[in-house]
Formats: structure tokens, C-alpha cells, sequence
């Protein structure tokens, strides 16, 4: 059975229309419902002003969704093919933002292109993981085994990671490193290699400690005791955690929210909109926020489940566990749970980046999903 | 490693079946591989789930109630603090409408600019500018900094008319104190100042700038009262602390006015009469209450509302004359012949000698190998216990004090209120000094007999305030425990102590009071020492008491050659002092006065005693309605 339908659908000549038809058009009501999510955030982040956020979010979106669905009907071969291309453009970048980037918070992170600011590290993830599931893809289960086949693919992860680290940006080094690891894990490597993997790192973690910078150190200083510093590094997070705390399960109502409205809350638009969120639409809202970020997830499991190709899985896997970790790492910082760490929450929060790169990941998950039956070629030892 | 083509030829594997087994397996392992992470990725949304449960539900009500201290300040106001006033109701200290120039830094575009036109208008001294600058620095840029207080008209109208060029200026009004009687009521009304780190209290309104507290007399004693209690406003604020609106006003509670029991005109009339060094502490006889307590020389209170100067300060640190001392509370002087009733009591209390025993005075007591001179070099003769307070005989009580010992004669002196802490509401009143055998061994020294015959004049070591010598004379002239007190009602409502029955009695017997008070008015109206204090006969009469009071010791050679206490330097001279009650059939008015230095207390005490007396009948003598008491007649 499952024999037969590939072979009908494997010829990649499908026009333009089938691929539209193919395209999971639930999903895309889905981003649109949390863009919109998002719009409202930024309304109320905007004292209800659309022209300060919210108008630029929806352009932003816009944008982002014609770009996603034009790369959705793009072969999935193509852009195996192109996978390294993109992943050499990306770590191209990372060397032209340590050398021209702009500095904001003590880092390099931003270059500027045309009207936008690009962030090459976000860039770079989803081409790591379209990198790595083009290494993978044709691997074996005894070649995977082989140290010598991990070799390159981890060298490829701590290129950018060591760029990234330069900038220096901890976090996004961090969560780098983790996108990584989980599309190793999903693509067959032995248990006991991540086992080992992890002690290293327990190992190198104090080490590297040493290292880090006074503000790196004074997050984690801070993190593990909010109130010893409550109008330095701790404000943020003890304001945050009031807004949350204050929201209660129905919230202040659209615009009411205190913490936000009277500035107590830093930076409300980007890093801190779910705080936003919380506090004006209560447990409720910020449950149905998360319900349908954790949806926007699954889809990532339910394509690379249905993939019948390793490249499709191991991307949707990797796209997934990127996005799973910007929505975990943004509530887990604004609830207090993880140290401050300066990540968004894509397709809600306000700034253009991370909205673009994801929208460009959810255009190759889609891409993954559209040719999920592609015949990309057997398996070699 | 080979260059891989994803859709190039057929894998070294071969073969569609193998192929297809090893994608099953991979797939397999894939699967399993996915389903860990993506439960690994599930429990982790289930952990944000439940930590923003905890956060929001469970402890909610605490975030809750944090989300609304970040929000709401609450900013204090002071209420207008309470006015002081006289016994018929004149106000002696009260509140003045206080014009103050504010700038808000962020209205102006240019600080110093705006700085500057406005001292072309209102001058501004070089310390006024420094400070301003220092505030401008220091508070936020919306918080409003004085410029200058206590603005004239005249400045009010030239900063209304150059308004335009002067943003961020605006005048708002305030309260100062003022006190109208100025230096005739300072040591007893008191001044406020700026609050020290001492008066810091739990009172959040001592936290308000330009804040005052009461710093001395009753200003001080019931400043609480007078302080009232702070009204708030409640505000929403941001996170800068910018006021975004009003949430909730509430009125404080204004100070309650005061009224004291003192004459302000009565008490100017006597500060008229006195010379500098010279109290005199006047008392309502029945139930203590305070009708004028003068001493000169004072300072005006009003100059502590807007700071005192250096040169101020130490100018009235340096005198010698101490302006800014109450002598009536905190003066101490050797009581000298006006304790002799106090001998006499403790004598006929402890029964060492009845009224009518005579002792012979030859002008002097041998007593071991010292001779104790009475002020009469030739000698009383014989004198009996009238006819000894009458003349102020020394050799009487030199003997009647040694009979009856320094103790007996100093719980007497407590029991009339002398070298005891007295009640009134003056900070700092002194307790005075009345020695006792037991105070001296204390010391590390012997207490002879000689000197018990000391102290039986008077002399010695006792050290007392005007005012407890005047508590002395109303507590001899009604046999009542009174206390001294200043404050007859608060916010209106009478304070306790206004009656007689009030005070409890003495306990002493009615029978020696009836004999000193007739000895009094024999010192007066019988010939005695006082003549010269008789008052008019419409008053009633006057008994009292001398006293004169050596500063310096009078030696051998100079009482030998004659000694003539008007020939020495000024200083050298001896304390006046008399102590009198009026009218003598039915107390009304208790008086002591103290002239430093007047030579003598039937010169220069007494006829300044008959005046204020006689000032006091007029003022508020019994043809005053209310005034007349009940026991009439005794």
C-alpha cells in the first residue's frame, strides 16, 4: 500500500496547483491566529496605539507568509541540494557580523540589511538543521555508529556555535547547541555517545564559567536569587513575575494590565510579551497562547512523522525542536524559571528577525510536508 | 568523505528489497528516537503550564497585591498644625500663609536660564543657588524644587507678571508658624523647628519636607496633638514614579489648637516691669495653672522657622545672660529666707517645738567652734515662731534646724513640691536640689550638724527653680497638692486639673498651716520684713515671705568692718527673692520673684511682687465673672 502511493506521488513534475492543494492550509490558519495573538499583545504593548507595534507586526507577518509559502513550493530536493550552500552563506554572515555588526547590550548580533536588522545566528540555526539533515539523511544505521561519520557534522555545529559565543551570546550559543543534539538524537546517534557528550559538558561547565562575561555571570548570579539584587539585574524578572502572578486566571482586561501600562515591565513588546499577555488575559489567555504554540510544535512532529524521507523528518525535527525551544526558553525566562536570556517569542513579539527566519523554517517545514512522498535517492552504508 | 548526491544512482546496498528493510528499521529507530524528544518537549509545556499556574492561581493574590504597591503611592500632606492659644483665647502661636516659588525642571527648556531671569526678579543668595542647584540634580526631573520661600506681595505680583518668561515657575502656597507674642512667650510656648534625627518617630509625616516640630515648651510637649495627623493622597504611578492620576484622597486630621493658661497680656505687662535676670512665675493658688511665667531676657521663636544663623546661634549660646534658658524652670537659685516656713513645719510636724516656744536671738549661734550669724548683727531677742518668719530671724531657725534634722526637713520641702519633679509641660524643667543627709554620704561626704543649721536659713546647697517656689507658696496658701500646669483645653475640650477639688490636700496639719499663712501676712501686714508690699485694700491682703540670698561668701573682715551689700560690684550682689499669695483670706494668686543680684528681698523683690499682684487683681482678680470661689470666707 504505502509502496504504491509513493510511487504515484514520487514524480516531482506535480504543478503548481496540486502543491497548493498539498499545502496544510489548518496550519497556516493556525501562525495566523497566534500572528494575530501577537497583534493583540502589541496593541495593548502600544497603549492601544497600532501605529507604535502592532501595524508593523502584521506587515512583518504578511511578508513572512507569502515568503513562507513560496518556499513551501520549492522541491524539497532543491533545497537538500542547496543545503550546504546555505549553511556556508550563514556562517558567512556570523563572520561579517563579528567583523561589521552592530553592538547592542555588549554584543555584536545585528547586521544591517536594506530596511531590516538580520540577526545571523537566528539565520544560522535553520540552516544548521537543514545542513544536518542533509548529512544525515542517506546515513545508515551502521554508519552512524562510525565516530568518524559524526566527526564533520559536529564540527559543522560548533563552528557557528564558537562564532555565536564570540559575539558573545550565551543563550543563543546554547540553544544552538541544543538544536544540534536533538536532530544527532533523532538521526540514530548511540545513547551512549549523548551520555558521555553530557558529562564533558557538566565537566567544561564551571570552566567555561570562568570565562563568561560579568553580565553573562550576573544572569545566572541572578537567576538563582531574583530579590538579592531587586532593582538591578533581578528587576526584570520580579517585575515580570508580579504581572504573571498579578493576572490571575481571567486577567486585567485588553489594555488594563498595570505592570505593563505604567512601565514596570521591561521591555513589554519584545522579550516580555507573554508577560504582557498573562497579565491582561490571565491563566486563560496565556494557556490558550501556549495550547497554540505547542500545536504549531506537534505540526513539526506530525510532518516529520509523515515524511517518508530522513531529510523531511530530521528537518521537521530540527525546525520543531527550534521553534519548541524559542517559545520554551522565552515563558520558562519571563515565569523565572530560566535565566534572563534576551530571546523572543517568534510570531508574537515585536521585532523582525526572528519573525522572518521562522517564517523562512516554516516555509521549509512546509516544503518538507508539500513533498513528503519525494524520491530522494536510497540510503548508502 | 564521498561526495553525496541525494537522488544519484543506486546505494551500495543494491537491491529494492534490502533497501526498503533498512529504511523500515531507520524509520523504526527514528520513530522512537522522536517520540522521546517530543515527550521530553511535551512535559516541558507541561512545566510552563503548571508554573504559570502557580504563579497565577496559587500565588496570585500575592502578585497581586505587589502589582498594586508598585502602583499606588501613596504621597502624604501635612494638615495644618494646631494654634496655641491664651487663657482668653488670644492666639499666641498660629499659622501664617507662606508663599513659595516651586520650578519643575522638566517645564523648562533651559534650567540655568530660567534660573537666572528669576533671580533678576527675586533675589537669590549664593547658599540659596548652590542648594536649589543640588536638589535640581539630585531629584527626578518632574519633582518640584523650592526656590524661595516666604515670598512679599510685591514678588508674588512681579513673578506673575513676568510669568512668560518663566517656565516651570509656579508659587504655591504653604503654612508657617508665627507666633505674635514673640519674645513675652517664647520660653513657654516654645518654637518649632525642621526636624532632627532624634525626633524621627513613627509618625510618617515627619518624613515631609519643609516639615515642623514643636522643639521646646508646649510647642514641644504636645506636638502631637498640635501635629494632627497626615492626610494622604493616593496616586498612580509609573515605573519612574511620575504620577499618572489621582486614586483616592484622605483628609488628615488638623492639629487640635491648645489653650494654655497664660495671660499673654498679663504676661507682657510683668516683662514690662522686670529688668534683665528677673523671673517671675505667677500661679493660680488653687489649682495651679500657670497665669504668667516671665524672664528676661528671651529670644523671638519666629527666627526658628526659617533657620537660625550661625551668628545667631552663637551669639545667644554666648551670653552671659542665656536668652534662650527659662530661668523660671530651669534657673536655680538658694531659696534663702523663703524656705523658713518649709522649717517651721517640719518643726511643728515632728513636733520638736510648739508655736508660742521662745528662742533667745543674741545675732548670732555658737555651734561647736562656728558662730552662725543672724542677718540682725544685734540680735532678734526673743523670738517666737510668727514673730521668727515675721522678722526672718536666723538664730530662730538655725535652732529649729537642728532640732528637727536635715531629713525631716527635706521631705517636707518634697511634700511642697520642692527639689520634686513638678508635672508641667515644659521640656527640661528642672528638678532642683533639696540635699539630705543620705545625698551628701552619697557624695563620699560627712553631713554635720552645722550644716543642717545652714540649711535651716535656706543657704547651703539647696538649688531651686522659680517655679517650684511658687508651687511652694499656692501649696502653703491652700494646703492642695497642686501641680503647676499650662494647659486648660485641647481641640476645646478641658483639660483635667482646672478644679481645686482636682488636687488632693497635703496632709499637713490645718492648724501650723493656719500659723505660717498668719506669720505671712504678718511679714507683710504686721511689721514685718515686707511692708513695703501691701496692696490696695480692694485686692484683699498680701502675705509673703523675703528672702535674700548670698552669692558670695561674706567674710569675717568684711562683716566686721560693715558690710554693705550695695557697694559692691554687681555680680557680687546678693539674690532678691519673695514669695507671696494673695488675698490672704482666700487665696486666689501664688507669685515668686527672683531679681538676680537686687540686694535684697524686701527691697528690690518685694515691691516688684506688690506690683504684679496688683496687675493680676486687675486683670483677673475676683470681680471677674467665674473667677470667685466657693470657699469664701475662711
Amino acid at each position: 500500500m504505502i509502496f504504491e502511493r509513493r510511487l504515484l506521488t514520487r514524480d516531482r513534475g506535480t504543478g503548481i496547483l496540486e502543491k497548493l492543494w498539498q499545502i496544510p492550509w489548518s496550519f497556516v490558519l493556525l501562525l495566523c491566529g497566534v500572528a494575530a495573538v501577537g497583534y493583540v499583545a502589541l496593541l495593548s504593548a502600544g497603549s492601544g496605539n497600532p501605529d507604535l507595534y502592532a501595524q508593523k507586526h502584521a506587515i512583518r507577518f504578511g511578508f513572512g507568509l507569502v515568503m513562507m509559502l513560496c518556499i513551501a513550493l520549492v522541491d524539497i530536493r532543491v533545497i537538500a541540494r542547496f543545503a550546504w550552500l546555505g549553511y556556508l552563506g550563514g556562517v558567512a554572515l556570523l563572520v561579517l557580523v563579528l567583523l561589521h555588526g552592530n553592538i547592542g547590550k555588549g554584543a555584536q548580533r545585528w547586521i544591517d540589511v536594506g530596511p531590516i536588522q538580520l540577526q545571523p545566528s537566528e539565520l544560522m540555526k535553520i540552516m544548521l538543521v537543514l545542513a544536518l539533515a542533509a548529512w544525515f539523511h542517506r546515513a545508515s544505521w551502521e554508519r552512524i555508529g562510525n565516530p568518524l561519520f559524526l566527526i564533520p557534522p559536529a564540527i559543522a555545529v560548533l563552528v557557528p556555535v564558537g562564532l555565536i559565543l564570540k559575539q558573545p551570546n550565551l543563550g543563543t550559543a546554547l540553544i544552538t547547541c541544543m538544536i544540534g543534539a536533538a536532530v544527532f538524537w533523532a538521526a540514530g546517534m548511540r545513547w551512549w555517545k549523548f551520555a558521555i557528550g553530557f558529562a564533558a559538558a557538566a565537566v567544561a561547565a564551571p570552566i567555561a564559567y570562568d570565562r563568561l562575561h560579568d553580565y553573562q555571570r550576573a544572569r545566572i548570579t541572578t537567576f538563582l536569587d531574583p530579590e538579592s539584587d531587586p532593582l538591578g539585574a533581578g528587576y526584570n524578572i520580579i517585575q515580570s513575575k508580579i504581572a504573571l502572578g498579578s493576572g490571575g486566571m481571567w486577567g486585567k482586561g485588553f489594555l488594563q494590565g498595570t505592570q505593563g501600562h505604567l512601565n514596570f515591565l521591561p521591555e513589554k513588546q519584545t522579550d516580555f510579551i507573554f508577560t504582557m499577555i498573562a497579565e491582561e488575559f490571565g491563566l486563560v489567555g496565556a494557556l490558550t497562547t501556549l495550547g497554540m504554540l505547542l500545536l504549531i510544535v506537534a505540526f513539526c512532529y506530525l510532518v516529520a512523522f509523515r515524511s517518508r524521507h530522513q531529510f523531511g523528518r530530521l528537518l521537521a525535527i530540527g525546525l520543531g525542536t527550534n521553534y519548541f525551544l524559542y517559545v520554551f526558553v522565552n515563558v520558562a525566562m519571563v515565569t523565572g524559571s530560566i535565566p534572563v536570556g534576551g530571546v523572543p517569542l517568534p510570531l508574537i513579539s515585536h521585532g523582525g528577525s526572528a519573525m522572518l527566519t521562522v517564517m523562512l523554517g516554516f516555509g521549509l517545514l512546509l516544503s518538507a510536508y508539500v513533498h513528503r512522498d519525494a524520491e530522494m535517492g536510497p540510503m548508502r552504508e | 568523505m564521498t561526495a553525496w548526491r541525494p537522488w544519484g544512482g543506486p546505494g551500495l546496498l543494491g537491491g529494492e528489497r534490502s533497501i526498503r528493510k533498512e529504511e523500515e528499521r531507520r524509520r523504526g529507530i527514528f520513530t522512537r528516537r522522536a517520540a522521546v524528544l517530543g515527550a521530553i518537549q511535551l512535559g516541558a509545556f507541561g512545566f510552563l503550564g503548571s508554573r504559570l499556574y502557580r504563579l497565577q492561581v496559587e500565588e496570585g493574590a500575592r502578585y497581586a497585591t505587589l502589582a498594586e504597591e508598585n502602583r499606588v503611592s501613596a504621597r502624604l500632606f501635612a494638615p495644618p498644625r494646631g494654634r496655641i492659644l491664651d487663657r482668653n483665647g488670644k492666639v499666641v502661636a498660629g499659622n501664617r500663609l507662606n508663599w513659595r516659588a516651586l520650578l519643575v525642571a522638566e517645564q523648562t527648556a533651559d534650567v540655568g536660564a530660567t534660573l537666572e531671569t528669576f533671580s533678576k526678579i527675586v533675589p537669590l543668595a549664593d547658599h540659596d543657588k548652590a542648594r536649589i542647584e543640588r536638589e535640581i540634580r539630585r531629584n527626578r526631573r518632574f519633582v518640584p524644587v523650592i526656590l524661595r520661600e516666604f515670598l512679599s506681595w510685591e514678588e508674588m505680583a512681579r513673578l506673575e507678571v513676568n510669568a512668560p518668561d518663566l517656565p516651570g515657575i509656579s508659587v504655591d502656597m504653604g503654612t508657617t508658624r508665627i507666633y505674635p507674642e514673640t519674645e513675652h512667650l517664647a520660653h513657654v510656648v516654645g518654637y518649632v523647628a525642621a526636624p532632627a534625627e532624634r525626633d524621627l518617630d513613627d509618625d510618617p509625616l515627619l518624613q515631609l519636607p519643609g516639615i515642623r516640630v514643636g522643639r521646646a515648651g508646649v510647642e514641644r510637649h504636645h506636638d502631637r496633638i498640635l501635629r494632627g495627623r497626615a492626610g494622604a493622597v493616593e496616586v498612580e504611578v509609573n515605573a519612574v514614579g511620575r504620577v499618572i492620576r489621582e486614586l483616592d484622597r484622605r483628609e488628615g486630621i488638623p492639629g487640635q489648637d491648645v489653650q494654655i493658661s497664660i495671660d499673654a497680656e498679663l504676661q507682657k505687662v510683668i516683662r514690662g516691669k522686670i529688668d534683665e535676670g528677673t523671673t517671675a512665675v505667677l500661679l493660680d493658688a488653687r489649682n495651679g495653672e500657670v497665669l504668667a511665667m516671665a524672664t528676661k531676657p528671651s529670644f523671638d521663636p519666629n527666627i526658628f522657622n526659617a533657620g537660625v544663623s550661625a551668628a545667631q546661634w552663637r551669639q545667644w549660646t554666648a551670653a552671659r545672660t542665656t536668652p534662650l534658658i527659662n530661668k523660671a524652670t530651669n534657673g536655680l537659685y538658694a531659696p534663702g529666707s523663703t524656705f523658713k516656713m518649709i522649717v517651721a513645719l517640719a518643726a511643728l510636724d515632728a513636733k520638736v517645738c510648739r508655736p508660742g516656744d521662745i528662742v533667745s536671738c543674741p545675732g548670732h549661734l555658737d555651734f561647736g567652734n562656728n558662730r552662725f550669724h543672724c542677718h540682725n548683727r544685734n540680735g532678734h531677742g526673743g523670738m517666737n515662731m510668727r514673730s521668727a518668719i515675721m522678722a526672718s530671724c536666723d538664730v530662730y531657725f538655725y535652732e529649729m534646724a537642728r532640732r528637727v534634722g536635715i531629713d525631716r526637713i527635706a521631705a517636707m520641702a518634697n511634700r511642697f513640691g520642692l527639689g520634686v519633679d513638678l508635672d508641667i509641660e515644659l521640656p527640661g524643667t528642672r528638678r532642683g536640689l533639696v540635699p539630705t543627709r543620705g545625698w551628701r554620704q552619697a557624695q563620699g561626704k560627712p553631713w554635720s550638724i552645722g550644716d543642717t543649721i545652714v540649711h535651716g536659713i535656706g543657704q547651703g546647697f539647696y538649688q531651686l527653680t522659680p517655679l517650684s517656689l511658687a508651687v511652694m507658696t499656692a501649696r502653703l496658701a491652700t494646703g492642695r497638692a497642686v501641680q503647676p500646669h499650662l494647659t486648660r483645653t485641647i481641640g476645646g475640650r478641658p483639660a483635667r486639673g482646672s478644679r481645686p477639688e482636682d488636687w488632693p490636700s497635703l496632709g499637713v496639719a490645718e492648724a501650723d498651716l493656719r500659723l505660717i499663712r498668719e506669720a505671712m501676712w504678718g511679714v507683710v501686714n504686721g511689721g514685718g520684713t515686707a511692708g513695703v508690699a501691701r496692696i490696695p485694700g480692694q485686692y484683699g491682703q498680701l502675705a509673703g515671705k523675703t528672702g535674700t540670698t548670698q552669692v558670695r561668701r561674706v567674710t569675717r573682715e568684711q562683716r566686721e568692718r560693715g558690710y554693705n551689700a550695695n557697694a559692691v560690684p554687681r555680680e557680687w550682689r546678693p539674690h532678691a527673692l519673695f514669695v507671696c499669695y494673695a488675698p490672704h483670706d482666700n487665696p486666689l494668686f501664688a507669685l515668686s520673684v527672683i531679681v538676680e543680684h537686687g540686694t535684697s528681698g524686701s527691697g528690690a523683690a518685694a515691691p516688684l511682687a506688690r506690683d504684679i499682684m496688683v496687675e493680676a487683681f486687675q486683670r483677673l482678680g475676683p470681680a471677674r465673672p467665674g473667677q470667685r470661689v466657693a470657699e469664701a470666707g475662711r
